[in-house]
């Protein structure tokens, strides 16, 4: 803002109209700022933005976690393994480990604001509940970052290099591409299920992502096809650049907001995939616990113990919609023709501002 | 063109067969099918291992047994195509044969109706751009983006299903139901019209309070018990269409066009009652086929009668009217049906069952009754594939629609004065089809293998059952016929969606590069 010329304001403004406003507010400012200015005027993706950065904190500090050698402490006084008693006082007739999750005050005839022994209830052997749903959003949100990760560097790697090399290397690398698609990822997991046993989350995360790459490499490849004529390349090239450089300096950086956003909707899609897998059993098997599985193992009982059903699912959908909307608020802030809707207040000061310069 | 077919259909094949070689191999190695029967303690189990290694040809080793495989699907093009067989020995194109139309009724109504929803909602948002409807939307699509289809699933068993079936044992509405119905309906279509502040409030009173007296008759008549529209109101609704059908194809001002849609309308009066005697004496598919061609040629027949000039148009609108109205006429059919159907007593009056293709307790015979009970088990999975997938339609179809009202086409078609209907619709809308229909393509392709969790909560035996089976219990060849038929339609639907891309945009030319 500093930077900002007064003498080019004025000329701008008196072109008037939305041009004058838009050009006011860009001037003088790099393509990062920019970005990162659209980005925060966006309230939906600025509130899951907190939201999501709020829960990771909360749902990876409630629980005693192993850092190699070094046992870190949660916050919460249960643990997935520990098994305290069945509680029915306070349940309704014939229920058993219902919550004591308590929005109501006492005056309302509630049991007052607060969470309670066990705020989502238990489950049928009495573990609790809110820490299980915590393992579970655990295990999820690493499988979606996991998958990101994976998904995004080989995309990346395999759209640049196929669409900037073109001829054969292009046509080999998208056949494989197509290969790829063509191949269902449950069939690689039960094949290593059946000869290694159960690797766990961390490997069910790795190959999901190596399966997790093919859309967004063909994004970045369309993307890398067009950026590869452009001007600037071509001067990078007589400038006497390699081709890594011209790669990584000059093309990557203005293909970055296509990746961005796309990854951001390939973890989106991870979580959900990863709770589906869960559900039909190819995903994270007991006695692990995620989500999709606590889902898949309470879902009849919803007519009698519907907490078992609710909480997982409302952390998966949290997380899912937050994701799609930071996801929304970069395409918006990355898209050079995105413009935001000008309120009357704008407009009416963009006028005094003519008139004056007038 | 045909040379760019032939190269694209090679190097299909060459990818068919390196992914289905490796997958063969893959899940050959993920498990033994004779696991079960090694521990076994049956005295015939050594026999049954003889017989299924037999059957299954499990002494060849993978590797050279895919080929023998391939062997029998390359007879495909003789037209002796061979599966193999699964454990239980049946062949596999038998059930697959019976999976695949399943598969099909599950998710063909669904995806229509997501693509039907989608981009009638993409476009509404897109004309109102950051209107307070827009941001409904783009948060309930986000939503939907979000939402597992097993956790809507259950959702929608417990309150669709078990509360409606609840309900109908006492069809009163309460009072407190009314009034909220009423009003979220009024905010929903005040959003959409939209205006000025005025004539905001008059739609929210003029719907809410329609609404609510619609209800209220509703609740009193028992309707939900007796439901049926009867000729009158067929012919409301039909002339309704008919206004509506004309707007958005041709323009009011259109006078041929608005007198062969009322035409139709009036037709479908006159023929209600010799309908209701074809329906009760002659029920089956054949007379709804005869139906929907006899409504096709009036419609051509009305459209020349009115029409002078420019006469494709007005063709055009009579013929969507006549299809739409029939689909009236025989939906009024079906409610008529509703209460004997829900007398029998295989359904007892709790007629939405949360799961299973049919009702096999429904004694079979009676045409209508069984049509209803296939349409009323394909509700609740229709109703959460929707939800579903309709949000992607939303967001494509607003994105390319503001895209298209961008060009500079757009700004000439608007400064030549031509109004706005015809702006929308000739010139933006049928630019906006061309990415939305190569989508279609592809997603009609993925779904016919791609509903497992649907099929696996609503308890369907289709391709997805199948393929779950297959997994679970190491049958080979049921896994490769699931998976080839699967991934050699996905590859063809994105051949297909490139060729219609560049046959609907001839900015775009396949073939090149």
């Amino acid at each position: 803002m500093a930077r900002k010329n007064k003498k080019a304001v004025e000329t701008t403004t008196q072109d008037g109209g939305e041009n004058a406003i838009f050009n006011k507010e860009t001037e003088g400012l790099s393509q990062g700022q920019i970005v990162l200015r659209r980005f925060v005027r966006h309230r939906g993706a600025m509130t899951s933005l907190f939201v999501i950065i709020g829960l990771i904190l909360f749902v990876f500090s409630a629980l005693d976690q192993k850092i190699g050698p070094v046992k870190v402490p949660g916050w919460w006084h249960y643990n997935t393994e520990d098994l305290p008693e069945l509680r029915s006082e306070g349940c309704k007739e014939g229920l058993v480990g219902c919550p004591t999750f308590s929005l109501r005050p006492k005056f309302l005839g509630g049991a007052g604001f607060g969470l309670g022994e066990h705020p989502f209830g238990q489950d049928d052997i009495g573990r609790d509940y809110f820490a299980l749903v915590m393992r579970g959003a655990q295990r999820s949100i690493m499988v979606m970052f996991v998958i990101g990760f994976i998904g995004g560097t080989l995309g990346t790697i395999v759209g640049a290099i196929s669409g900037f090399y073109r001829g054969w290397i292009d046509a080999v690398l998208m056949r494989f591409t197509d290969f790829i698609i063509t191949i269902p990822a449950i069939i690689i997991g039960s094949v290593v299920g059946y000869h290694f046993g159960n690797l766990g989350v961390g490997f069910l995360a790795f190959y999901l992502g190596l399966f997790a790459w093919t859309g967004l490499s063909r994004l970045v490849r369309g993307e890398f096809l067009t950026l590869r004529e452009r001007e600037f390349v071509d001067a990078a090239r007589v400038a006497g650049a390699s081709n890594r450089r011209i790669i990584f300096k000059h093309i990557l950086p203005n293909a970055v907001g296509v990746i961005i956003v796309s990854v951001t909707l390939l973890m989106s899609g991870a979580i959900l995939l990863e709770t589906a897998l869960s559900y039909l059993g190819f995903g994270v098997v007991a006695p692990d616990v995620s989500l999709g599985l606590l889902i898949s193992q309470y879902q009849d009982s919803f007519t009698t113990r519907p907490w078992l059903f609710w909480y997982p699912g409302l952390f998966i959908i949290t997380i899912a919609l937050s994701i799609n909307f930071i996801g929304d608020g970069l395409r918006d802030a990355f898209d050079p023709r995105q413009r935001r809707r000008i309120t009357k207040k704008e407009r009416e000061s963009a006028k005094v501002v003519k008139k004056v310069g007038a | 063109m045909l040379a760019y077919i032939f190269r694209r259909l090679g190097v299909l094949s060459v990818i068919l067969f390196g992914s289905s070689f490796i997958l063969y191999n893959l899940a050959a190695i993920s498990g033994d099918p004779l696991e079960g029967l090694r521990t076994s303690t049956e005295p015939n189990a050594k026999q049954q291992m003889l017989a299924l290694t037999r059957s299954l040809q499990l002494d060849v080793p993978p590797p050279l047994r895919y080929f023998l495989w391939l062997k029998g699907i390359l007879a495909g093009f003789t037209g002796h195509i061979d599966f193999g067989k699964t454990r239980d020995a049946q062949l596999v194109t038998s059930v697959i044969a019976t999976a695949i139309p399943t598969t099909i009724r599950l998710v063909f109504f669904a995806t229509i109706t997501a693509i039907v929803l989608g981009i009638t909602i993409g476009i509404v948002t897109a004309l109102r751009q950051y209107s307070r409807f827009d941001y409904a939307m783009t948060f309930v699509s986000f939503l939907m983006f979000s939402l597992p289809i097993f956790w809507v699933a259950v959702l929608l068993k417990e309150f669709l299903a078990i509360q409606f079936n609840n309900f109908l044992a006492n069809p009163q509405i309460p009072i407190k139901w009314i009034i909220g119905l009423s009003i979220a309906t009024g905010i929903i279509w005040a959003a959409i019209i939209s205006g000025d502040r005025k004539r905001v409030w008059q739609i929210f009173g003029v719907v809410a309070v329609g609404n609510a007296a619609l209800l209220t008759l509703l609740s009193v008549t028992s309707w939900f018990i007796k439901p049926g529209l009867g000729p009158i109101v067929v012919f409301g609704m039909s002339i309704g269409i008919a206004y509506g059908v004309t707007q958005l194809s041709t323009g009011l001002q259109n006078k041929a066009a608005l007198r062969s849609a009322q035409t139709m309308a009036v037709i479908a009066l006159v023929l209600y009652y010799p309908n209701q005697w074809l329906f009760n004496h002659h029920a089956g598919w054949f007379l709804i086929l005869a139906q929907l061609i006899v409504t096709i040629g009036i419609a051509f027949a009305v459209g020349l009668k009115f029409a002078k000039i420019d006469r494709a148009p007005t063709i055009r609108t009579a013929g969507i009217t006549g299809f739409l109205v029939g689909i009236i006429t025989l939906l009024d059919k079906f409610m008529q049906t509703w209460n004997p159907y829900m007398s029998t007593d295989a359904i007892n009056f709790r007629p939405i069952p949360t799961t299973g293709q049919v009702n096999s307790l429904l004694e079979p015979g009676n045409f209508w009754f069984t049509t209803l009970d296939i349409l009323v088990h394909m509700i609740l999975p229709t109703i959460a594939l929707t939800l579903i997938s309709f949000a992607g339609y939303i967001r494509y179809s607003r994105g390319t629609l503001l895209e298209v009202l961008n060009q500079d086409y757009i700004r000439t078609a608007r400064a030549k004065g031509l109004n706005e209907r015809t702006v929308i619709m000739r010139h933006a809308f049928r630019n906006t089809m061309i990415p939305l229909t190569t989508i279609m393509v592809v997603d009609f392709a993925g779904l016919i293998g791609g509903a497992i969790i649907t099929e696996r909560v609503f308890g369907w035996i289709g391709m997805g059952t199948l393929f779950n089976k297959a997994i679970n219990s190491f049958d080979l060849n049921l896994l490769m016929a699931v998976f080839f038929i699967t991934a050699s339609l996905s590859v063809l639907a994105n051949l297909v969606a490139d060729l219609l891309y560049s046959a609907l945009d001839p900015r775009i030319r396949a073939g090149k590069g």
